[in-house]
């Protein structure tokens, strides 16, 4: 209760007061910077947050300066196992227009367990064409230190599939792996289309593992409404996401791979949080029979200007 | 003591290594030489739609006005839009700036904004004049 009265008071301070506070924040000791931070997180942005899908990236790179929170969670509910939520936490950052750098931090919970935190990504994305073009390249590249209690499922890569979540989840196998993406993704007329090639190693040795998404969305209105709405079609994208392992370096093929076929759909809510949904259907007898992602993503323009109360 | 000055240099590093990513300098106005001539010459088919201007102006304040200001004069060395610049340009110009944006010089693309949200953005801008 008391929280959600501390929420609501920062939602009604008006710009002056605002300045007050990102003036503290400036000259404010750490215990007073994590209290900028907090609020900075409830202050209304103005830019929406991007993500309409949940495993496929597009060329969209996040806006310089802008910081984007956001949480990918996944749910399933395997026959032979206990249910679980995994859950990444995600914050992005605009370094330039050509680059943006991200940190994510896995977490999960399952029935009858118990809950772990099992380990981080640290990404980078570089768009080396700086003009658009019909298709519109990205380099991904990032490191993964978690373990294999991991349930996060932001990548279907190699042989992955519904038996990695049958045993009880322990973090005794560190993965300590690099992930590589090609990022291809292309708009038109409204539509976007993304596809993207994984390959991923563990570092300790393993053979290269491959993966590929593809996405294709567009917003359920192409044109904005001249009116102030929550609820205008132009907030709402539609969309659906393909992606699944491609076996390794020694076993390349579908053979023994888990795929997935999922519709996505995410609401911008204007000057605020974007809400993104996506239940997935396992398309063999080696993937999850239903995953259901939910995510919600929120975007702080300019957080380094504004902490430096400029 | 030592402990908080530390936070406080670490604190300082890192805003001063942000600031110095973040910030590009002001629009140079080399742009407008890369654009191509047909979209140079491309008219905005909103012109003709009362509502456009407002419905750019919703959009300009959801997208642009971190960096433009609410009333696109610009925050810090961002470009002040009711410039000579914007002005003399033509619409498919804005279009193309839009869709391409200026990387090299801080501006992002706005591909992720479908063409018609895009359109709709360069009649508000035009309507500053």
């Amino acid at each position: 209760m008391i929280l959600k009265l501390k929420f609501n008071f920062i939602f009604k301070m008006d710009s002056v007061e605002i300045g007050e506070v990102f003036l503290f924040c400036r000259y404010s000791r750490p215990t007073g910077l994590l209290l900028c931070f907090a609020a900075i997180v409830v202050f209304p942005g103005h830019a929406f947050a991007q993500g309409n899908y949940f495993v496929t990236y597009t060329h969209h790179m996040e806006e310089p300066g802008n910081l984007e929170f956001a949480t990918k969670s996944a749910t399933g509910f395997p026959r032979a196992g206990n249910a679980f939520l995994g859950n990444a936490v995600e914050l992005e950052y605009g370094v330039k227009t050509w680059w943006t750098s991200e940190l994510y931090l896995d977490s999960q919970t399952t029935a009858n367990e118990s809950s772990l935190f099992t380990g981080f990504r640290f990404e980078n994305r570089f768009r080396p064409l700086l003009q658009e073009h019909w298709i519109n390249p990205v380099l991904y590249a990032e490191f993964e230190d978690i373990n294999s209690a991991d349930k996060a499922l932001l990548e279907v890569v190699g042989h992955d599939g519904v038996g990695d979540f049958l045993s009880r989840s322990d973090r005794s196998e560190k993965k300590r792996e690099v992930e590589l993406k090609l990022i291809l993704s292309s708009n038109f007329k409204g539509w976007n289309l993304a596809e993207n090639m994984i390959a991923e190693k563990n570092i300790a040795g393993e053979p290269w593992e491959f993966g590929y998404a593809v996405a294709v969305s567009r917003p359920l209105s192409l044109a904005a409404s001249p009116n102030a709405c929550r609820f205008c079609r132009e907030n709402f994208t539609a969309g659906a996401e393909l992606y699944g392992g491609l076996g390794d370096r020694y076993s390349f093929g579908l053979h023994d791979t888990s795929h997935y076929l999922a519709p996505t759909i995410a609401f911008h809510v204007p000057n605020g949080p974007t809400f993104s949904v996506s239940p997935a259907a396992g398309l063999n007898s080696n993937s999850h029979g239903f995953l259901l992602r939910f995510g919600v993503a929120y975007e702080i323009n300019q957080v380094v200007s504004r902490l430096r109360g400029k | 003591m030592i402990r908080a000055k530390k936070t406080s240099l670490l604190m300082n590093l890192i805003l001063i290594l942000g600031a110095s990513l973040l910030f590009a300098s002001a629009g140079d106005g080399l742009w407008m030489t890369k654009v191509p001539e047909k979209d140079r010459a491309r008219q905005n088919p909103f012109d003709s739609e009362s509502n456009a201007v407002a419905a750019g102006a919703k959009l300009f304040r959801q997208n642009c006005s971190s960096c433009h200001g609410s009333e696109a004069t610009g925050v810090k060395n961002r470009p002040n839009l009711h410039s000579e610049r914007i002005r003399v340009a033509t619409p498919g110009e804005l279009e193309w700036l839009l869709k391409n944006g200026s990387m090299k010089n801080g501006m992002p693309s706005w591909s992720k904004l479908p063409e018609q949200q895009r359109w709709q953005i360069v009649a508000f801008l035009k309507s500053l004049q």
